[in-house]
């Protein structure tokens, strides 16, 4: 069985701008693609991970004896065999890979097995006896920073202020809430997966579904103590990420065990592994208070917002700064008053999930500005274009937006749209509750609401963000053909197929092989943040352009397009690898929040039509429909996929999703207990995709990924409020936040 | 380990298992075919199905023990050499997937609904497929590539391919 997924080479053609077919779709269609679950190597063995079951406690003793004694086990590892720096982090390293005498979370892994078959590796597991002081947790995110610290720095691991403008403000105006979004779940289907490969040279390969590569592969290489060159990882197949590969899972576990056993070593998670193995979306807890004029033009926005980073820091610095600088939309607004914290607790902790800070702050301030229209007698639409930012507004943070932001054209699209007519069958699929004969019509209103949302793409606050790409043209087999190399991962989303349509469209080379991502190249940077396209897209396309340059060279001045480059090539070989950086940003201010911090923006509009058993508390949304701007739609079809997909994550937090944790425990970790949107649930779209190109940006792209996923929830949520007439202020709405009881 | 014969894509197999071995892990390791995914364990999202004497199947939740002698068809029995099956072929036009880990029980689903119903209402689609989930699309295309597939396959003879769209 392969260890990687087959080279990529499309039959079909099409560069930018058209919708070619995914190159890895004939595999996946075929069941053939290897997804990380997929790997297999000869003599491998099976590692699972000892899991704390409470949420805090002290480790008092470790006692691994009858686990060693089990026949079938090879090793039985403790943090006492972490060979190098046990603590990692995205952002701080803070993280055990394995617990030393503190459990800071229900799951927190503790030792690890490694056996000839998972059910041994279970039984041993049963067998290592860990004797735990249990602790009282921290578990409220508003009070964390000064309870019990749980790191030796304190429970708050970022606070970020923004001040812009006036700091006492008055309005005619006023409108206040206190809003809650619930901890919400990446739940790709593919749970977590790899294999560790011990190598002749004393370091390791790591085959793995990963989200960023070369950052896996530096605390891996920290926590081993091996220089960067011993540890070398190549991306398996992913079944969807959507933030939550971000952070590692079993990476450096799975490495620990072959290294330690000198046999390769497969991983992988059940799906209630998967709810403990990787971080969540930040719940939040979020305090706005907007002032406006008689005539709806917002005065000042002041806003508290908490978000519950959990047991490690993870990106939470990085979400609190989200929802810091986005913290009152797209919206111009003078005055703004804004502190952004975010907190350990005992919870599971929380890093990237698609729109990352963003969308908890886009419940909070659209429903502020649905409040606000309900106070003033205004249209929720109206209100909202009376303030809608355009190119040239200035954002709290004083950095101008220099593209497009047609914020007022996405929402009357939408608002334009035609009505869906009240259903007049009685077929019960149609129905709120469904087929489970609740109603028959009797007790149903309907409620329509609208949402527009903001999204910083790429990586913010000075970072530096690049991707490395590497294009190669040669004649094999009398046929030109062209392959280009990355280490940004492929997810689901497309990245193979984008690049294809770059090289095509580039070079003019129809046949285009995308070779395996791995860390034989440079940085492809993360897939997230609505980024590869944008920075990994723009790295093949600057790549591509230094072969160009190569190929004139070699062609001695005669224009290209006039050249057999079959016979100019012959024997030869062109191939190039840049690096590319998008233009860079600065950090924020940290008294004001003040500076140029972001890339770009992204915007999408929303409008929801729902039908609501105002008895029974349950809701059936009927339509849900979207507007997006997106620069440039390389790929039209792949666009709309990330529109679709986004606003039904967006319906998912609406309705239905949410990790619910009791102390510090979580209560529903399965597909049984966390339900995310069936077919029956998501309803038709309706897109209208606008292409403004970002002078900015190669070919003028905008980040797809993550807009729609901020604007759909509050959407929906308003729809249900003008269905029945509720405040509505937390997410996930339950039947019982409608019926009251 | 007890010894056991299933009919796997038509090739009969004997393969020995543990009693608590649930049919998913015995395709997937001891058969070797592992186009049958395992996403959640507790028959939820469907990323295991299979057809199981004719009929779909979680097979997660059935122990592989109990399918002795049966006869089971995975998504690999699907193409027929380098033709796709119409819907393989309509979930690739239409960008039916992202990810691709829901595929095996899309797939295998919506072939079992065209071929009781060969032209099948939206109604229909949405409820031969509420059993499996999609993390990635949002579902709209998927509906749209069975409605493209059932087209195709009142259309298409086995000896005419499709025509890539």
């Amino acid at each position: 069985m392969s260890l990687t997924p087959a080279e990529l080479t499309s039959s079909v053609t099409g560069g930018i701008g058209t919708s070619p077919q995914r190159p890895d779709g004939n595999l996946k269609v075929r069941g053939e693609f290897a997804y990380a679950s997929d790997l297999w190597h000869e003599d491998m063995i099976w590692g699972s991970t000892l899991r704390s079951p409470h949420p805090y406690a002290r480790i008092v003793s470790i006692d691994l004896t009858e686990a060693l004694e089990v026949p079938g086990v090879y090793a039985v590892l403790t943090h006492e065999d972490v060979p190098g720096a046990n603590l990692y982090g995205l952002e701080h390293k803070d993280q055990p890979v394995l617990a030393v005498d503190v459990v800071r979370y229900q799951g927190e892994a503790v030792a690890l097995v490694g056996a000839d078959h998972p059910e041994t590796a279970t039984r041993a597991m049963k067998r290592i006896k860990v004797e735990y002081e249990v602790l009282e947790p921290v578990v409220d995110m508003e009070t964390a920073a000064d309870d019990t610290p749980l790191h030796p720095g304190g429970n708050l691991v970022r606070h970020v202020p923004i001040r812009r403008g006036g700091q006492a403000p008055t309005a005619d105006v006023v409108v206040t809430g206190r809003y809650e979004v619930g901890m919400q779940d990446q739940a790709f289907l593919g749970p977590e997966s790899g294999l560790a490969v011990p190598a002749e040279d004393g370091g390791v390969d790591l085959y793995i579904a990963t989200q960023w590569l070369h950052v896996d592969q530096g605390q891996v290489a920290s926590a081993l103590g091996m220089p960067l060159d011993k540890v070398r990882l190549t991306l398996s197949g992913v079944g969807g990420a959507f933030g939550g590969r971000e952070d590692l899972s079993m990476q450096v576990h799975a490495c620990m065990l072959a290294l330690h056993t000198r046999k390769p070593v497969k991983m992988v998670y059940n799906r209630e592994e998967s709810f403990y193995g990787h971080v969540h979306r930040h719940p939040a807890v979020l305090h706005y208070e907007h002032g406006a004029t008689n005539d709806g033009k917002l005065v000042y926005v002041k806003a508290r917002i908490f978000l519950d980073g959990g047991a490690y820091a993870s990106s939470t610095g990085a979400v609190v700064a989200n929802a810091a600088t986005l913290g009152v939309g797209p919206y111009e607004v003078d005055n703004v008053t804004i502190d952004c914290y975010g907190v350990y607790t005992n919870n599971p902790p929380c890093g990237a999930m698609r729109g990352f800070g963003a969308v908890q702050a886009g419940f909070a301030y659209e429903s502020q500005m649905d409040k606000l229209a309900d106070a003033l007698g205004m249209d929720p639409v109206d209100v909202r274009i009376a303030n809608a930012m355009t190119e040239g507004s200035v954002m709290p943070t004083g950095q101008v937006v220099d593209s497009a932001a047609p914020v007022a054209q996405l929402l009357k699209l939408v608002k334009d749209k035609p009505l869906p007519p009240v259903s007049t069958t009685l077929d019960l699929r149609s129905m709120p509750g469904g087929v489970s004969n609740t109603t028959h019509g009797e007790g149903v209103v309907r409620g329509i609401g609208y949402a527009v949302g903001i999204k910083n793409v790429c990586f913010s606050e000075g970072y530096d963000d690049y991707s490395t790409a590497r294009v190669r043209v040669q004649v094999i087999n009398g046929e030109l053909v062209a392959l280009a190399h990355t280490a940004a991962c492929e997810v689901g989303q497309g990245l193979v197929t984008i690049m294809q349509q770059i090289v095509r469209t580039e070079l003019g080379v129809q046949r285009v092989t995308i070779l395996p991502m791995d860390t034989s190249i440079g940085n492809g940077g993360s897939t997230s943040a609505s980024r590869q396209t944008y920075v990994t897209g723009g790295a093949v396309k600057a790549a591509c352009a230094a072969v160009r340059d190569k190929l004139a060279k070699l062609a001695g001045g005669r224009d290209l397009s006039e050249v057999d480059l079959v016979e100019l090539l012959g024997d030869d070989v062109v191939d190039e690898t840049v690096e590319w950086r998008h233009r860079a940003t600065e950090p924020l201010d940290p008294e004001t929040g003040q500076g140029n911090a972001h890339v770009q923006y992204g915007f999408a509009a929303h409008r929801a039509v729902v039908d609501v058993d105002v008895e029974l508390g349950l809701v059936k949304v009927v339509e849900l429909d979207c507007a997006q701007d997106v620069g440039n739609a390389l790929n039209p079809q792949a666009v709309l996929g990330q529109i679709q997909g986004g606003s039904a994550q967006g319906l998912g937090l609406a309705v239905m999703e949410e990790i619910q944790t009791s102390g510090g425990k979580v209560r529903n970790p399965s597909f049984t207990d966390y339900l995310i949107p069936t077919v029956l649930d998501m309803p038709p779209m309706s897109i209208d995709v606008l292409e403004l190109a970002d002078p900015n940006a190669p070919y003028g792209v905008r980040g797809v990924g993550e807009p729609p996923t901020i604007s759909s929830t509050p959407a929906i949520v308003a729809a249900i409020r003008a269905a029945t007439g509720l405040a509505l202020t937390r997410v996930p709405v339950r039947p019982e936040h409608i019926t009251g009881t | 380990m007890t010894g056991m014969r299933l009919t796997v894509n038509g090739v009969d197999r004997e393969i020995d298992v543990d009693p608590s071995t649930l049919l998913v892990h015995a395709i997937r390791e001891q058969v070797g075919l592992t186009g049958t995914h395992v996403g959640c364990l507790t028959g939820d999202c469907g990323a295991c199905t299979v057809v199981l004497d004719g009929r779909t199947a979680k097979s997660c939740s059935v122990l592989a023990l109990s399918a002795d002698g049966s006869a089971v068809e995975t998504v690999e029995s699907l193409a027929d050499g380098d033709e796709l099956h119409p819907v393989q072929r309509a979930f690739w036009d239409g960008f039916a997937f992202q990810c691709g880990f829901c595929l095996p029980g899309m797939l295998l689903t919506a072939k079992e609904l065209l071929d009781s119903t060969p032209e099948p209402d939206d109604a229909q689609i949405l409820a031969a497929i509420n059993g499996n989930l999609c993390r990635c699309t949002g579902y709209n295309t998927i509906v749209s590539a069975v409605r493209q597939a059932s087209g195709c396959a009142r259309t298409c003879a086995k000896e005419t391919p499709c025509q890539e769209s």
